[in-house]
């Protein structure tokens, strides 16, 4: 018998090691994430994906799914948690979108959208943050960096590299570059990398590839990150 | 002719007045505005004190001292205020210069700059006192909506009015909210 929880009432099947998110993924039910790409293993630290199962709010991405569990996910009270959590994602960092690169490409941008992000609320940081142009075909800008490790999983688990990697705790966070010299002009990284495609903000850009696609063609300007990671949206 | 009730102000504070041009950008729709609305202080009126309004509307964020006192007099007098664009609601490109020490900011344009004159920084007390860091208004006095863009598109900015002013909370479609 097919074992299944219910989202948001709707009764969504899984099978046993699958993840809340991974059953939602399987069902085309869309939970907001950043830091999770069914390509990797989960990480669990954006926590967008916060559903609430049984009363209790879990990360999807890392939460097995148990038979029976009813998950609410596309609720006004985690909905606003999440958008909380994506407007401290944009005061920590230094995220000005009309100069950035992958502006409309970007998952980051596009979760701020879908949540009806009008203004980032908090107050800025305005860190100081390395810009890191060192590599001839690859930037890395880490003012829009959000530490979701996706380059670090990529580089490490599908790249065999070890490039990236994630130093200090908490603000202290930075994202570091696995080379005596720290730079990433000093790795074999190379922009076919898994690691560079992966990045789901514009801190990990290949060079000479920005504004080629003109605004208006753009992955999220006439869909929503649900369409596209639903499979929907497609023209 | 219906009675113009509605009075709106607007400026640009550390803005380029890109917002301000979207603005014409609705076109023929401004003979519809304007016979629902007064414009106070604006750059299209020309005067220069905000006086008691409906609507204030600020595009661009603080960067100086001269910048505070506007948007001060526009929180006072205005019963809703917005921010427009970029640089009202996170300091926009102009706080692209918050990560550098404003001495070296200064010394980079007006002295190692090629082609200038004297190579001197300016300091005259007429001039407004700089800020170390651009901020976005809402960090000074209390905003009450926000209209993102780079500018917003006269679209959305239309679309945001209309509603505005019909009594309606605003509010723009998925295409017509970017950060960019
Ligand atoms: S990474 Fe995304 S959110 Fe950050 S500046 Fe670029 S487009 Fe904007
Ligand atoms: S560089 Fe990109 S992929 Fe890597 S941790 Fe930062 S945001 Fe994530």
């Amino acid at each position: 018998m097919n074992k299944t929880i219910t989202i948001d009432g709707l009764s969504v099947p899984f099978q046993e090691g699958q993840t809340i998110m991974d059953a939602a993924l399987a069902a085309g039910v869309y939970i907001p994430r950043l830091c999770h790409n069914p390509e990797f293993k989960p990480h669990g630290s954006c926590k967008l994906c916060t559903v609430k199962v049984n009363g209790r709010n879990v990360a999807s991405c890392t939460m097995p799914a148990v038979e029976g569990q009813q998950v609410l996910n596309d609720t006004d009270e985690l909905n606003a948690d999440r958008l909380a959590l994506t407007q401290m994602l944009f005061v920590e960092g230094n995220h000005l979108c009309p100069a950035c690169e992958k502006s409309g490409n970007c998952q980051l941008q596009a979760v701020a959208y879908y949540l009806g992000m009008m203004s980032p609320h908090y107050n800025h940081f305005y860190p100081q943050r390395e810009v890191d142009a060192s590599h001839p075909d690859v930037i890395l800008d880490r003012n829009r960096c959000i530490y979701c490790e996706l380059c670090v999983r990529a580089s490490r688990d599908a790249d065999g590299k070890n490039v990236f990697g994630l130093s200090g705790r908490g603000i202290q966070s930075s994202l570091v570059v696995n080379s005596a010299s720290g730079r990433l002009g000093d790795t074999s990284l190379a922009a076919t990398d898994k690691a560079v495609q992966v990045c789901p903000t514009g801190a990990i850009l290949q060079k000479g590839k920005g504004f080629t696609v003109p605004i208006g063609r753009r992955v999220f300007d006439h869909h929503t990150i649900k369409e596209i990671q639903t499979g929907g949206g497609h023209d | 002719m219906t009675e113009r009730q509605i009075r709106l102000a607007t400026c640009s504070l550390a803005g380029c007045f890109g917002c301000h041009m979207s603005f014409l950008d609705i076109d023929e729709r401004l003979f519809d505005l304007v016979e629902l609305i007064e414009f106070d202080r604006t750059p299209l009126t020309d005067i220069k004190h905000c006086g008691p309004c409906d609507v204030g509307i600020v595009e661009g964020g603080v960067c100086n001292a001269e910048n505070v006192h506007v948007l001060k007099e526009f929180r006072k007098n205005c019963k809703v205020l917005v921010a427009i664009g970029a640089c009202a609601i996170n300091g926009g490109l102009p706080s692209l210069r918050n990560n550098i020490d404003l001495w070296d900011c200064f010394q980079e344009v007006y002295q190692y700059e090629g082609g200038l004159e004297g190579g001197v920084v300016p300091n005259d007390p007429e001039l407004p006192l700089p800020f170390d860091k651009v901020h976005p208004i809402y960090e000074v006095v209390k905003v009450d909506y926000f209209l993102p863009g780079c500018p917003p598109s006269g679209d959305a900015i239309w679309r945001f009015l209309t509603d505005l002013l019909a009594g309606r909370e605003p509010k723009l479609e998925y295409e017509q909210l970017h950060f960019d």
